[in-house]
């Protein structure tokens, strides 16, 4: 016997050893429950590329519905090697040393506002940044003595937010967005971006995204500076702040 | 149940005198005032309903013109009543004359308004009173509900996707069903009209939309021998107008909380605090259990840190149902399961809140709440918390148990979300049904001791607002640390001054008889 080879380049999920690709996945069928139904189960696991389907679980939860858990094994590799996935630049500094940096840099606090927009009701992300109390026990932005850090809440018109970040001349502004139902929170994303940039304001800001469906790349496509995903640190966001306002101090350059 | 705790029946007594003065202070100086979504309210229970070619509600056409012409402080009433007097066939076409400034000018005052009036207010209390007999003759048609109720969330958008989702809950074990509002709808100064299909985070409350899902869920009764309670969101800016449809449509509960609009959605609570007395009235009045929205401070602010504020904040949302004529069986308090997992003793601290908010409020339907704050995303933990949130539940007697969603924070809840969610509550709750008589805490144990902190922490705070008043308390940040002032926030512009003579018929009628017959 030799030890497994590992190949990053043909990469499968791992159960209990190299590359068997064990996989579970759990769904609903809009079907009453039934043999024809588990059948249409194992059927569809194949088809998403599930060898060997084993329904472990078929449980009509409504009459015509019945929710399935299945194991199997996936035969689709993907090239570890060939995939670069971009993060926000952050260095790894604590909250003293951020705050320091700050005052050396740029002698002043920076002015970062906060909230969701519009019919986005949610303030946990927004919260877990800005209040003092922090996420994952690191504080939030409002703790730091680098930052003017206003959370504006949930609900806020986009309008609203452009002219309040105008009237404070804020230097970042991070919006949280949580209700995903029917991609709205990408509208009022964009939304936000089309206004500063129709104010002329978008360059003189950082604009930072974060919610639970968010992530650098998607960010970054929606014309932000950076995107954050879920179980992000409010000291993560604090360092990209420093970091790009420092970039962005010292002129555009090789980036 | 026993009470376990040992809490001093002196010191519920004194919390309760001075909840009972925050909210004379609250009466004294909001009673001068009616709002435009009052006014709103008193014409759609007297009849006006529909929408303009602009889809502009006709109730808000009416008040805004009465508004316009300097009217509005007598009452609307008193101006339908006029327009009646004078020879209009209905509310209908009386309304279509008021909703024009340039006719509603030339009203006036009808010397036989109230008997024009009379008629239609008999028949909405008739109809309001009718609703109330069969609700409790569904509820008596079956065995009692098996307490929590399982009170499950749809939020679709679609009130046809809603109606599947509500079904399939309902057979799974739901017994309350809550259609989730759009999230913009508590901002709205009117309420939308007619079956609706697109929302944001959850379905436009409508009359129509009320009307649906009532018919879907009776359809369903005698399939399941069960009763199963609708639920809307009678909060935000048209508290009052959302009471009088749902006292149409037979809703069973409505979340009813000023507070919450005050602080999360920065409603002026001035205005809403109005608002809220007249939509507590309607309530008391249609048999409606009213929730409160205390849960939502721990969402916000720190949970163990503000278990008092919650404390407090029922003592008062409590004597300000009470006297807008809600008795205890209606006055759900609202309370969460929202400390951090992985605190040390988490859970003996969400215990003894739970317990003590039921040793305190021991004829009240206590509203607990899952967690939120700390679910994240490993949906697998999660669900090991909601089974821990169920149990706390059961082994403290609550009364209305809102299903966690192992997905919370996700999207909006899966089909499977919900049932794995209901298929939880239930095994857990058979399980271990007589929990609650087994125990006894430890005299001088962490629980009694904090259920005593928690106490005597609401007491000072309580202190602290009926000494500053409720409006200046909150102007300071007393709950979730948020500040609100009295002229701040959203609506402010919908108060209006009542004239000496102001008449809302209804508050009048409940005034003279009040609402108990609804129990």
């Amino acid at each position: 016997m030799s030890a497994p080879r590992r190949d990053p380049s043909r990469l499968r999920p791992y159960g209990d050893k190299w590359n068997d690709g064990v996989v579970q996945v759990s769904f609903t069928l809009p079907l009453p429950h039934s043999g024809l139904a588990i059948e249409a189960a194992k059927r569809y696991a194949g088809k998403m590329g599930i060898r060997d389907p084993y329904v472990t679980l078929a449980q009509p939860v409504a009459p015509e519905f019945t929710f399935f858990i299945v194991y199997g094994k996936a035969v689709h590799e993907v090239d570890a090697t060939a995939i670069s996935a971009e993060e926000a630049a952050a260095p790894d500094l604590g909250r003293e040393e951020i705050d320091a940096e700050i005052a050396k840099r740029f002698g002043r606090r920076l002015v970062v506002l906060g909230c969701a927009l519009e019919s986005d009701a949610h303030t946990v992300g927004i919260d877990a940044i800005f209040n003092p109390k922090g996420f994952a026990g690191d504080y939030g932005l409002e703790r730091y003595a680098g930052f003017d850090a206003r959370n504006l809440g949930a609900q806020v018109p986009v309008e609203r937010l452009v002219r309040l970040a105008r009237d404070a001349k804020a230097d970042a502004i991070l919006v949280s967005a949580t209700v995903t139902q029917n991609e709205i929170h990408v509208r009022h994303l964009t939304d936000l971006v089309d206004m500063l940039e129709a104010e002329r304001l978008r360059d003189d800001l950082i604009l930072v995204a974060g919610g639970a469906r968010l992530d650098h790349a998607l960010a970054k496509e929606l014309g932000y500076d950076a995107g954050f995903g879920p179980g992000t640190t409010p000291g993560r966001v604090a360092a990209f702040l420093l970091e790009e306002m420092t970039r962005r101090r010292a002129g555009p350059g090789p980036s | 149940m026993p009470p376990k705790l040992g809490l001093s029946a002196e010191r519920i007594e004194n919390c309760r005198r001075l909840a009972g003065k925050v909210a004379d202070g609250v009466r004294r100086e909001t009673e001068p005032f009616t709002t435009v979504s009052t006014e709103r309210a008193v014409l759609r229970l007297l009849g006006v309903d529909g929408v303009d070619e602009q889809d502009v509600p006709i109730p808000n056409r009416v008040v805004e013109s009465l508004r316009a012409t300097g009217k509005l402080a007598r009452g609307a009433a008193v101006w339908l009543g006029s327009a009646l007097a004078a020879g209009d066939s209905g509310p209908t076409e009386a309304a279509r004359r008021l909703s024009d400034p340039s006719q509603a000018k030339g009203i006036s005052e009808h010397p036989r308004w109230r008997e024009a009036l009379a008629p239609l207010v008999a028949s909405t209390l008739g109809r309001i009173r009718g609703n109330a007999a069969e609700r409790r003759r569904r509820l008596a048609a079956h065995p009692p509900d098996e307490e929590p109720l399982l009170y499950a969330i749809v939020a679709t958008g679609n009130i046809y996707e809603d109606i599947i989702q509500a079904e399939a809950a309902a057979r799974a074990g739901a017994q309350c069903i809550a259609v989730i509002r759009s999230t913009a709808q508590s901002l709205l100064d009117h309420v939308p009209h007619g079956a609706t299909t697109s929302g944001f985070g959850g379905t436009f409350a409508t009359q129509e939309n009320f009307r649906l899902m009532r018919a879907a869920l009776d359809r369903i009764e005698p399939e399941i021998g069960r009763s199963v309670r609708l639920v809307n969101y009678c909060s935000g800016l048209c508290m009052p107008e959302i009471a009088a449809m749902g006292a149409f449509e037979r809703l069973d509960m409505m979340l009813n909380d000023a507070l919450y609009g005050i602080i999360f959605r920065d409603i002026n609570p001035f205005r809403t605090l109005i608002d809220q007395n007249f939509s507590r009235r309607i309530n008391a009045a249609a048999g409606i259990v009213i929730n409160t929205g205390e849960d939502n401070y721990l969402t916000t602010a720190d949970a163990v840190e503000q278990a008092p504020a919650v404390l407090a904040s029922q003592f008062i949302n409590e004597r300000l149902a009470l006297d807008a004529g809600l008795e205890r069986w209606q006055i759900g308090l609202g309370h969460a399961f929202e400390i951090d997992p992985e605190l040390e003793d988490g859970l003996l601290l969400e215990i003894a809140q739970a317990e003590a908010a039921r040793e305190i409020f021991t004829e009240s339907p206590l509203k607990y709440m899952p967690p939120t704050k700390h679910m994240t995303g490993n949906v697998l933990r999660g669900y090991q918390q909601n089974a821990l949130f169920v149990l706390t539940s059961v082994a403290t007697g609550q009364s209305i148990h809102l299903l966690g969603m192992l997905t919370e924070a996700l999207h909006t809840p899966l089909l499977s979300d919900r049932w794995l969610a209901i298929d939880q509550a239930k095994t857990i709750r058979t399980n271990a049904r007589h929990l609650s008589e087994e125990i006894a805490f430890a005299p001088h144990g962490r629980i009694v001791r904090r259920a005593h902190e928690v106490l005597e922490g609401a007491e000072a705070l309580l202190e602290r607002i009926a000494g500053q008043g409720l409006f200046d308390a909150l102007a300071s940040g007393v709950f979730a640390d948020t500040r609100r002032p009295r002229e701040s926030g959203r609506g402010r512009e919908g108060v209006v001054e009542r004239h000496p003579e102001y008449s809302n018929p209804f508050r009048e009628a409940w005034d003279r008889e009040p609402a108990g017959a609804a129990s």
